[in-house]
């Protein structure tokens, strides 16, 4: 099993008739040893610890670390029966960002799959447990989301530091909106297809973070995330599909962020991490940020 | 290969892998060497661990780590005053430790008479990479059992210390091999085992003439 793209683990699926999490699970085992029902156990393991943190962090204020976000979580839980989006669209954007204000404040989260997105994937599921569907299928969703991300590791990267913004938040949506067509019974098809529209649609995101720290923009982003996640997964469930197939998405991803230049990824010296205002709000937290140096 | 396991996750503290997670390891090894909290610690913290002191919660991942604490425990963000109530002094300095990766922290821990000192980056993903143990150079990940020897360099030394090793049954999975000086008579060793050591080994392999010190650090 020399598996190096989405389209291998698909094409498996239909030569043997096994489902997509079968076969990621038997290709995690090939690779690690990991035996189906450890990896079941784990991720069901993970499942809980969002289910668990979102439980006792809704609707609370958070003191982040840096001070610049914190309770927003709350303003859009209040405002959800208002929601002209729609309540599922909206309850996702707020499970999103409050675990992200939570990860700020040195909260307890999943790196799914990483600290600075790690909102994206439990706006999601949570949203999809809240609707009716059974948590053992989220279980097979995130299994399914982690041969997503693995496909975009081998293939490109899932960090911000060496291609952007896209390939956090970007993989982040990606991972969610095929882990979402899978929990809602799309074929195997779909959740490429789900991936490849979301990771499209972030393309060339920048990571800016003003300061160099995981508040502005990203808790807000992880909102954009998880709203895009099940929008692209809908849009894949009408039977739209991507034109360009997942696998190649990720390699453009990984060619625009190898042309992008460092100010833009993750060293807070582009984008909006130095427009006039952030400057202003770094400068006056220069002194309580600073540590003394050795003599 | 990577596992999705650690695409999906790892459950941890925020809010970065590398300035959160990686600290927090770091420090764990450290607190590992005793095995208890230290009376005292001193953290200097080297590049990109300056800056994220506070902003990614360095310091109190730092804290957290020397207090023992697991990495996904939600009391992290107050490990400052679990310190406090186990009575272990801290301080933070700045130090310029040259040419190594810039999320670099030593860490000096006393207790009573004895004391300990740990380099270590985190170098990226919550992996880290413990580069001198008491001044002993080496490469560990934390992931493993490690060893710590210092012993005479004499013809045979290494093979007594393997064959303890191995004759119960316990894996190699890498050596780190050190002289101290060229011509001094010292040297060291850096072990990585596939299994936990009992401590009777430890306590054979300090019973060997050519051992001067062995000290066992647990897995993070
Ligand atoms: S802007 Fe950078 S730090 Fe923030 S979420 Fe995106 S990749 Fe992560």
């Amino acid at each position: 099993m020399n598996v190096k793209s989405l389209k291998d683990l698909i094409d498996i699926c239909e030569k043997t008739g096994e489902t997509l999490h079968k076969v990621i699970m038997d290709w995690e085992m090939l690779d690690t040893g990991y035996s189906n029902d450890y990896i079941i156990e784990k991720t069901s393991k993970l499942l809980s610890v969002m289910e668990e943190e979102y439980a006792s962090k809704k609707g609370k204020e958070f003191k982040t670390l840096i001070g610049l976000t914190g309770s927003n979580g709350k303003k859009m839980l209040e405002y959800l029966p208002k929601a002209y989006v729609g309540e599922n669209v909206f309850k996702a954007a707020t499970i999103a960002v409050t675990m992200s204000e939570s990860n700020a404040s040195m909260g307890r989260i999943v790196a799914c799959p990483t600290a600075g997105s790690s909102g994206v994937m439990p706006g999601v599921l949570l949203t999809l447990e809240e609707s009716g569907i059974e948590r053992d299928k989220l279980v097979l969703a995130l299994i399914v989301a982690g041969g997503i991300g693995k496909i975009i590791s081998m293939r490109a990267s899932l960090s911000g530091a060496e291609a952007g913004c896209q390939a956090e938040i970007g993989s982040a949506t990606a991972m969610a909106a095929g882990g979402a067509v899978y929990a809602m019974g799309g074929s195997p098809q779909a959740v490429s297809h789900a991936a490849a529209l979301s990771l499209k649609s972030l393309m060339g995101l920048v990571c800016d973070p003003v300061g160099g720290f995981v508040e502005v923009p990203c808790v807000k982003r992880n909102a954009a995330g998880a709203t895009l996640a099940l929008l692209f997964a809908d849009i894949a469930m009408a039977g739209v599909e991507s034109v360009i197939p997942f696998d190649e998405v990720v390699d453009a991803m990984m060619a625009v962020g190898r042309s992008m230049p460092e100010a833009l990824r993750e060293t807070g010296k582009g984008g909006i991490a130095i427009s006039p205002t952030a400057r202003r709000i770094m400068k006056n937290l220069k002194d309580k940020l600073s540590i003394p140096e050795d003599n | 290969m990577v596992s999705i396991l650690d695409i999906i996750g790892p459950s941890m503290i925020g809010p970065s892998s590398s300035h959160t997670l990686g600290a927090m390891r770091i420090a764990k090894f450290a607190y590992n060497l005793f095995g208890t909290p230290p009376d005292s610690v001193s953290f200097y913290l080297h590049g990109s661990f300056k800056e994220t002191y506070i902003g990614h919660g360095t310091k109190l991942a730092l804290i957290a780590g020397i207090c023992g604490m697991e990495t996904d425990d939600p009391n992290v963000a107050k490990a400052d005053k679990i310190a406090d109530e186990l009575g272990i002094k801290y301080e933070f300095r700045g130090i310029d430790l040259g040419d190594v990766h810039p999320n670099t922290v030593k860490i000096v821990i006393k207790k009573s008479n004895s004391f300990h000192e740990v380099i270590g980056s985190s170098i990226g993903a919550g992996r880290v990479k413990i580069i001198s143990i008491d001044s002993i150079v080496c490469s560990v990940s934390g992931d493993f059992p490690t060893l710590v020897i210092e012993n005479e360099d004499v013809p045979g030394a290494l093979e007594s210390i393997i064959r303890i090793i191995s004759t119960n049954g316990i894996n190699i999975a890498q050596v780190n091999l050190n002289r101290l000086s060229k011509g001094s008579k010292i040297a060291s060793m850096v072990i990585e085992l596939d299994d936990e050591l009992p401590s009777f080994v430890l306590e054979s392999l300090k019973m060997l003439n050519v051992v001067r010190f062995a000290t066992y650090v647990k897995p993070i």
